[in-house]
């Protein structure tokens, strides 16, 4: 994409080896490193695209959000102009690097900020489609890239999709964004045939597909699962929505990071099964919640 | 004659002061010939100008209005509510506003993105940035000073309002710059000083450009110069009294 398109500049916070080697090379002068640096790479980038450039700025999650974050939002959001925010490791991707390059407040933080629209793939595909919608999008945007799921036949990368059906009738709806809900396909058979999965995967979310909304109307019983900090991601503003939207009462649990529970650091996956994202925890979690009858009238 | 260019803009930017009985009247008599000398000097057709220091945005409101790209109606709204113009540049897209800022330390990075632009279009416009001498503090100037000296955007010509306050004292006082020159000599610039607020100064500073090395301009200024509480913190923030006003009106 960056060959053929010459309005493509990519500048990288110092951080590529290994990875961006071809990238450079393909791309010569269009590809900049801007050094350690991630304020003046950020506002730079906000003059390329105002000269008609697509700038792709790169760098580990929190690095290229929230230090810039003023950048961001002043001299890319304000001005709505086509930066492109690539960040490497959403949620506890760096794993044992630790909480520095941890980012479980990257969606809250992006989605808020006008004009951005925050994509969170889940499938190596999801990162194709994304960028390719990215690089015609007149807006700022956000990529959360994480390891890729490598699930068969998950539907086509939209805002909305349902990912697995249930088998027979649904005892609940698990609404999941990113890389997280293939913890989910590790879920004893039983369970997980119980389950109807639903992933988001741009965001800011305004409305809750018609489909999804009769099923939970049925089920009335809904999860959600994000590899992101409680208050300012998914699950909050679906709520939202669903008081909005929904008309009836429903169970409503909200699987997310909580941080650093127990002081201690590990793998990604250690992380998630620490805040109920992975593992038994995870199934212990949901098993106990779909066992709760419902409630409401 | 840029005299009469600095008398007419700064005739206008005293009576919008007044009328919104606004700050930072000092702010913009710092930097008030370096923009006169940019602006109607310096800059030619295509040409790109970054106020870094958004503070002194009713300065360049009222420079945009002598150069008749802002209407006087507009500028007779100058922080009223439903103006374009309030206390610092918007985000209007006013031509000759291409960035809106006020928080300082952006403005030399977006003046450095305009000059990579320049080195992937193969453009040779200038790129003129005001910064304060204040907003040195923020280390994001710095990153910028980097990045334009080790590419050699020698385009960008960086002028420094060397006015000695900031926002709460003094910079030696708060954060010691100096000594500026070799601090900017070190980053990689060519550094000139001039008497910000002489003309003809501010043109033997450029003469010596020797185009090898990014330009940094360190003009000597004094904050709110010809108010009674010139070079002062006080006049960054209070309002023009009457007297100033009527002195500066007779002038």
């Amino acid at each position: 994409m960056a060959v053929s398109n010459e309005r493509i500049v990519f500048l990288t916070g110092d951080l590529g080896f290994m990875a961006l080697e071809g990238v450079k090379e393909a791309m010569g002068e269009r590809f900049i490193n801007a050094g350690v640096a991630e304020q003046n790479m950020t506002a730079m980038a906000a003059s390329l695209a105002y000269e008609g450039f697509i700038p792709f700025i790169y760098s580990i999650s929190p690095f290229i959000t929230l230090r810039p974050y003023e950048q961001i939002r002043n001299d890319i959001c304000l001005h709505n102009l086509p930066v492109k925010i690539i960040a490497n490791g959403g949620g506890y991707g760096y794993g044992i690097m630790g909480s520095t390059h941890h980012n479980i407040e990257d969606i809250g933080a992006m989605r808020i900020l006008p004009n951005m629209k925050v994509f969170v793939p889940f499938t190596g595909e999801d990162v194709q489609s994304a960028l390719q919608e990215m690089v015609t999008d007149k807006s700022p945007n956000y990529l959360r890239l994480n390891l890729a799921s490598v699930q068969p036949d998950i539907a086509s990368f939209a805002q909305w999709r349902k990912i697995k059906p249930a088998a027979g009738k649904a005892k609940a709806v698990v609404i999941a964004t990113g890389t997280v809900a293939d913890n989910l396909f590790t879920l004893p058979g039983d369970l997980l045939n119980s389950l109807e999965v639903w992933l988001v995967s741009k965001f800011p979310v305004t409305t809750i597909p018609a489909e999804l909304l009769a099923l939970i109307k049925e089920t009335r019983h809904v999860i959600t699962l994000e590899e992101h900090q409680g208050q300012c991601g998914m699950h909050e503003t679906l709520a939202s929505l669903l008081l909005k939207q929904l008309g009836v009462a429903i169970q409503y649990d909200t699987l997310f990071a909580s941080g650093y529970p127990s002081g201690g650091y590990g793998s990604q996956q250690w992380h998630q099964e620490e805040n109920n994202l992975a593992g038994k925890n995870l199934e212990n979690r949901i098993t106990e919640f779909i066992s709760k009858p419902y409630a409401g009238r | 004659m840029l005299e009469d260019k600095r008398n007419a803009i700064k005739s206008r930017l005293i009576r919008m002061y007044k009328a919104a009985n606004a700050g930072h009247v000092g702010s913009s008599l710092s930097c008030l010939e370096m923009l006169v000398f940019i602006k109607f000097h310096l800059m030619k057709e295509g040409d790109e100008f970054i106020l870094s220091k958004g503070h002194a945005a009713a300065l360049l409101y009222s420079t945009l209005a002598e150069e008749g790209v802002i209407s006087e109606n507009d500028i007779s709204l100058f922080y009223k509510n439903a103006t374009s113009l309030p206390a610092h540049p918007p985000v209007n897209k006013i031509k000759g506003i291409p960035f809106a800022t006020g928080s300082l330390g952006h403005g030399l990075s977006l003046a450095a993105g305009f000059g990579l632009a320049n080195k992937l279009k193969k453009l040779s416009r200038k790129i003129y940035c005001i910064t304060s001498d204040g907003e040195l503090n923020e280390g994001s100037t710095w990153e910028a000073a980097m990045f334009i000296a080790h590419h050699c955007l020698k385009e960008v010509v960086w002028f420094i309002d060397r006015n000695q306050l900031q926002g709460f004292g003094r910079t030696e006082d708060t954060l010691k710059l100096e000594p500026l020159d070799k601090k900017l000599e070190s980053f990689g610039f060519q550094v000139v000083t001039a008497a910000g607020h002489d003309f003809n100064d501010l043109k033997n500073a450029l003469s010596l450009f020797k185009n090898e090395q990014p330009l940094a301009v360190i003009c000597n200024t004094i904050k709110g110069k010809d108010l009674t509480l010139q070079n002062t913190v006080d006049c960054h923030y209070l309002p023009l009294t009457d007297a100033d006003f009527n002195k500066l009106t007779q002038q």
